[in-house]
C-alpha cells in the first residue's frame, strides 16, 4: 500500500466516522471495503485476474457466511439487502469498464460483460450448491471449505505450484507460458482473509461463533484498513465495535492521528530507509566483511519490524477513525528477554490464531498419548507450531528453516528456564538488571539471526551469510 | 486525583500547521548553511573513489546535482596530502569516471595500482570524472576542486564536449545555475547567463518542501555509504551489454554544423587553464570503426570531417597557448571499447594509463 492508498483510506474512514451512524456506518464500511478489495489488488500478468481474484474473495466471504449462519438467516431482509448491495458494488466495478474512461476501480480494465456474467453464474451456482449441502445433517461442507481455503493458500504460497497454476491459466487463455512466474498469482491479502475465514468456520464447528449479520461478517473479513497487512481480528470482537454507537470525536481523532503519524514515520521514513541497506540475496554475496554483514543483518531486523509495525499502526489509526479498535499486533518485541515473550509480542494476532486453532488443539491431541514424555510433547508442539507460522509466510525451504530455528529456540529456552529456575536465584537488583539486559541482547540476536533464513531465498545463501557473520568463510 | 488537561483537536491541528509552515520557511533562512558538506563519508564510511552517479538501486549509487555533497562523499575530501604525495586530479566524462569498470580498473585506479614517481614524489590519482559530456561541467568540477592542492590536473576530453550549444544542457550544469553564472562572470565565458536552460531556483524551491527531493537524495547518499563500505560496488556490471556501434549511418551530421569554426567552446578550455595552469590536456582515445560507412564517420559520435577539423583546431590552440597537450585519439584499438565509442575495457584503460604515466614522469624534466 502506497501513500495514495493510505490517504484515500484515511479520508474514507474519516468520512464514515464523521457522518455515518448506526446501520449506515456498517453499510458504508462494507461498500468501501468491497471497493477496496478491487482497488488494492495490484496488476497481475494474467488477464482480468485483478478483477477475478477479488471477486473470488467476495464469493468465499458470502459462502462462508451462508454456511456458518443460522438456518434461515439468509432470508432475513437485512441480509438479503446486504447480499444485493455486495453484488451491486461488484456489478458497478464490472460496469466501470463501460462507464468510466479509465480503470479507476481496478488495476486494469475489468473483463467484458459476457465472461463476467458466465463466471459469476458459475460462482453463484457453486456457492448455492455448497450452501444446500451444508444444510444437510452432519454435512462436511464446513470442513470442505476449510480444506479448500488451505489448499488455495498452499498453492499461493508454494512457488512451484503457483508457477504451475500460472501456466495452467495461461494455457487456458491460449497465451504463451514462457513468462509464467510464481509471482503471477498475487492475491492481495488472501493470507489474512483465509485465516479470518478459517477462524469463523472453526468457531462455527465448535459452536463458539455468535450470530453475525452478512454486513458485519463481510465487513469483518475485508475491512479495508486491515485488508493488506492485518491484524487478524476476531469476528465477535469486531462485530461488537460495529454495533456500538460511534461518533467521531476529538479524542478518537487525536489518538488515531497520532497512531497514523507514528505508523507513517515508521514505514515511510525508517523502514524504507533501512530497506536500502537491509540484507537481501544480492548483499548476501556482495558484502565483504563480518562487521558489515552484521550491520546489514541488523538493518533487516529493524526494517522488517518498522515496516510491519508501521503498517499495523496505520491500520489501527485508520480503523479508529471509523470507530473500530483493531487489536494490537506488536508490543516492543525486540525488548523482550526471552523467545516466548518475543512471540507474545510479535505479530500477536497471528500467534494467537495459531495458538487457538493449532497449538492448543494439537497439544490436547498429543496429551492423549500418555506414553509420550512431556519434553517430547513440548518439542513436537513448538516445532510444528513454528513450522506452520513459517509456512504461512511461504512454502519454501528457507521459511521451513526459519520456523525450525524458532521452534528449537523456544524448546531450548523452555528447557533452560525450567533448569535455571531450580538452580539459580538472582536476588541482587543490579544482577537482575544485568541479566535482563543480557537476555534481551541474546534474544534479539537469536531473532536477528533467524531473519537470515527469512530474508533470503535459498539455504545456500543463508549458509554464506552465516559463514560471513562468524568469520569462517 | 489530578485531572489530565484536555487536549483540543483544533489547537493541535493549528499548532501542527503553524510549526510545519515555520519549519518549511526556516529553510529559507538557513540556505547559506552548507550542511550538504556534512557527510558520513571519510569518517564512518570510506570516501568514494569516484563521484556518486547511478540510476538504479542495484548500483547502490545515485545521481544528484549537489556538488558540495558529491565532493564531501569523495575520497579526495578526506585525503590529507602527504609530503611525498604528487596529487593528480583527473577531470573528464564517463570514460574517466569508468562506466562498466570497477574503481580499480579506471584510469585513476590503474595509475594508483602501480605507483609511479613524478617530481620526486609518488603519484596519487583521484578520479573526478563525471558521466556527462560538457566542458562547462568539467570546468565546474575543476573550480570546486581548486582547493585540493593538485600538483597536476589531467583534463581528458573529446569533441562531443565542445559544441557551444551543449554547454548548459547537461542536467548537472543546468541545475547549478548559480555556480555557472559565477564562472561566466569570473572567466568571461561566452555562454548566456540568462539562458533558459539554466534552472531558475524560486524562493519556494529553497523551502523544506521545495528541497525535499534534494534532501532525500542527500540522505540516500549517506545510506548508500554503508553499501559502498560493505561491498565496494558503485555501479552495476552487467555480464552482457550492447557493444559500441561499428556499422554507422551514412551521415555527415555533427550537431547540425557545417564548420566547427566559432562553434566550439574554447573559452571554457581557457578558463580551465586559468584555474589550473599545471594542466595536462588530453584528447581522449575513441573508437575508430572499420564497419559500414566508416569512410564517412569514425564512430557513432563523429563524422570524419568534424573530428579531423577539431583535432587540428585543438592542436593549434594548444601550441599557440603553450599548453601541455597529448592527442591520444587513436591510442586504443577498436576491440578495447565497450558500450560506447569512448568507454574503454580494463585493457584499454591500462594502455591509456601507461601513456599518461609516461607523460607524468616527464613532468618535471
Amino acid at each position: 500500500m502506497g501513500l495514495v492508498e493510505i490517504a484515500v483510506s484515511v479520508a474514507a474512514a474519516l468520512l464514515v466516522g464523521a457522518l455515518a451512524r448506526g446501520i449506515w456506518r456498517t453499510t458504508l464500511l462494507l461498500v468501501l471495503s468491497v471497493l477496496a478489495v478491487y482497488w488494492f489488488q495490484p496488476v497481475i500478468p494474467l488477464r482480468s485476474f485483478d478483477f477475478w481474484l477479488p471477486s473470488l474473495t467476495l464469493a468465499f466471504v458470502i459462502l462462508t457466511w451462508l454456511i456458518t449462519s443460522a438456518g434461515d438467516a439468509w432470508q432475513a431482509r437485512q441480509n438479503l439487502s446486504t447480499l444485493l448491495l455486495i453484488l451491486g458494488v461488484v456489478a458497478i466495478v464490472e460496469l466501470s469498464r463501460y462507464l468510466l474512461p479509465d480503470s479507476i476501480l481496478t488495476a486494469t480494465i475489468p473483463p467484458p460483460f459476457l465472461p463476467f456474467l458466465l463466471l459469476s453464474l458459475i460462482l453463484a451456482v457453486a456457492t448455492a450448491l455448497l450452501f444446500q449441502l451444508s444444510r444437510r445433517r452432519q454435512s462436511p461442507t464446513i470442513t470442505f471449505v476449510i480444506v479448500l481455503l488451505l489448499v488455495v493458500l498452499v498453492l499461493l504460497k508454494t512457488p512451484a505450484l503457483s508457477q504451475q497454476a500460472s501456466i495452467f491459466f495461461r494455457t487456458l487463455a491460449n497465451r504463451s507460458v514462457d513468462g509464467a512466474l510464481a509471482t503471477d498469482l498475487r492475491w492481495l491479502g488472501f493470507s489474512y482473509i483465509a485465516f479470518r475465514l478459517v477462524h469463523v468456520l472453526r468457531d462455527r464447528q465448535t459452536g463458539r461463533l455468535p450470530e453475525l449479520s452478512l454486513a458485519e461478517f463481510a465487513t469483518y473479513v475485508v475491512f479495508f484498513p486491515s485488508l493488506v497487512a492485518g491484524p487478524i481480528d476476531r469476528a465477535e470482537r469486531f462485530a461488537q465495535d460495529l454495533r456500538k454507537e460511534f461518533r467521531l470525536g476529538q479524542d478518537d481523532t487525536l489518538s488515531a492521528g497520532q497512531r497514523l503519524m507514528i505508523g507513517l514515520f515508521k514505514k515511510f521514513v525508517i523502514a524504507d530507509a533501512l530497506a536500502l541497506i537491509a540484507l537481501n540475496d544480492a548483499l548476501a554475496i556482495q558484502v565483504r566483511s563480518t562487521f558489515w554483514m552484521w550491520i546489514v543483518t541488523y538493518a533487516y531486523a529493524f526494517q522488517i519490524y518498522f515496516d510491519f509495525s508501521g503498517y499495523t499502526d496505520i491500520a489501527i489509526g485508520t480503523a479508529r477513525l471509523a470507530g473500530v479498535k483493531l487489536p494490537e499486533n506488536f508490543a516492543a518485541p525486540y525488548l523482550k528477554p526471552n523467545l516466548a515473550q518475543f512471540w507474545n509480542s510479535w505479530h500477536i494476532t497471528l500467534t494467537q490464531w495459531i495458538r487457538s486453532y493449532f497449538f492448543n488443539p494439537f497439544n490436547r491431541w498429543l496429551r492423549g498419548y500418555r506414553k509420550v514424555p512431556q519434553w517430547t510433547m513440548m518439542l513436537i508442539g513448538q516445532l510444528s507450531t513454528m513450522l506452520l507460522i513459517g509456512l504461512w509466510h511461504g512454502v519454501t525451504v528457507n521459511f521451513v528453516l526459519w520456523g525450525l530455528w524458532h521452534g528449537f529456540g523456544l524448546f531450548i529456552q523452555n528447557r533452560w528456564s525450567d533448569f535455571a529456575k531450580a538452580r539459580f536465584n538472582v536476588s541482587n537488583p543490579r544482577h537482575q538488571s544485568a541479566l535482563k539486559l543480557g537476555s534481551i541482547f541474546l534474544t534479539f540476536n537469536f531473532v536477528a539471526l533467524g531473519w537470515v533464513f527469512f530474508a533470503l531465498t535459498s539455504p545456500t545463501l543463508s549458509r554464506i551469510v552465516f559463514s560471513k557473520l562468524f568469520g569462517i568463510w | 486525583m489530578e485531572n489530565k488537561p484536555r487536549i483540543r483537536l483544533f489547537g493541535v491541528l493549528l499548532k501542527a500547521a503553524l510549526l510545519l509552515v515555520l519549519f518549511n520557511f526556516a529553510f529559507l533562512l538557513i540556505k547559506g548553511v552548507p550542511f550538504d558538506r556534512l557527510s558520513f563519508y571519510n569518517s564512518v564510511f570510506p570516501g568514494r573513489e569516484r563521484f556518486p552517479f547511478g540510476e538504479t538501486r542495484e548500483s547502490y549509487n545515485l545521481s544528484l546535482f549537489d556538488l558540495d555533497a558529491m565532493f564531501a562523499s569523495h575520497v579526495l575530501n578526506g585525503a590529507e596530502k602527504a609530503p611525498d604525495e604528487y596529487r593528480v586530479l583527473l577531470i573528464g566524462d564517463s570514460s574517466v569516471w569508468g562506466t562498466l569498470l570497477t574503481p580499480e580498473q579506471t584510469l585513476a585506479g590503474q595509475l594508483n595500482q602501480n605507483p609511479i614517481s613524478a617530481c620526486g614524489k609518488t603519484v596519487r590519482a583521484y578520479n573526478l570524472g563525471y558521466p556527462t559530456i560538457s566542458l562547462t561541467k568539467d570546468l565546474m568540477l575543476l573550480d570546486q576542486a581548486e582547493k585540493y592542492q593538485a600538483d597536476q590536473v589531467i583534463w581528458l576530453t573529446t569533441l562531443e564536449a565542445f559544441p557551444k550549444e551543449k554547454q548548459l544542457s547537461s542536467p548537472i550544469v543546468a541545475n547549478n545555475a548559480k555556480r555557472v553564472r559565477k564562472l561566466i562572470n569570473k572567466y568571461g565565458l561566452l555562454a548566456d547567463p540568462n539562458n533558459p536552460e539554466l534552472v531558475q531556483v524560486a524562493k519556494w524551491d529553497q523551502t523544506f518542501v521545495g528541497r525535499r527531493r534534494a534532501l532525500a537524495d542527500l540522505a540516500r547518499l549517506q545510506l548508500y555509504g554503508a553499501l559502498w563500505a560493505s561491498t565496494g560496488i558503485d555501479q552495476v556490471y552487467p555480464k552482457e551489454y550492447e557493444h559500441a556501434q561499428v556499422d554507422l549511418e551514412a551521415s555527415e551530421d555533427f550537431h547540425g554544423l557545417t564548420s566547427l569554426q566559432d562553434n566550439l567552446a574554447f573559452d571554457v578550455l581557457d578558463a580551465g587553464m586559468a584555474i589550473a595552469p599545471n594542466m595536462l590536456l588530453v584528447n581522449e582515445p575513441m573508437l575508430i570503426s572499420d564497419g559500414a560507412n566508416s569512410n564517412i564517420r569514425y564512430n557513432f559520435f563523429y563524422p570524419r570531417w568534424a573530428y579531423d577539423e577539431y583535432r587540428s583546431m585543438l592542436a593549434k590552440q594548444a601550441q599557440a597557448r603553450n599548453w601541455q597537450y597529448l592527442d591520444l585519439w587513436d591510442l586504443v584499438p577498436a576491440e578495447e571499447f565497450t558500450n560506447s565509442a569512448i568507454h574503454l575495457t580494463p585493457a584499454g584503460e591500462k594502455d591509456l594509463a601507461t601513456r599518461i604515466a609516461a607523460a607524468l614522469q616527464q613532468t618535471c624534466k
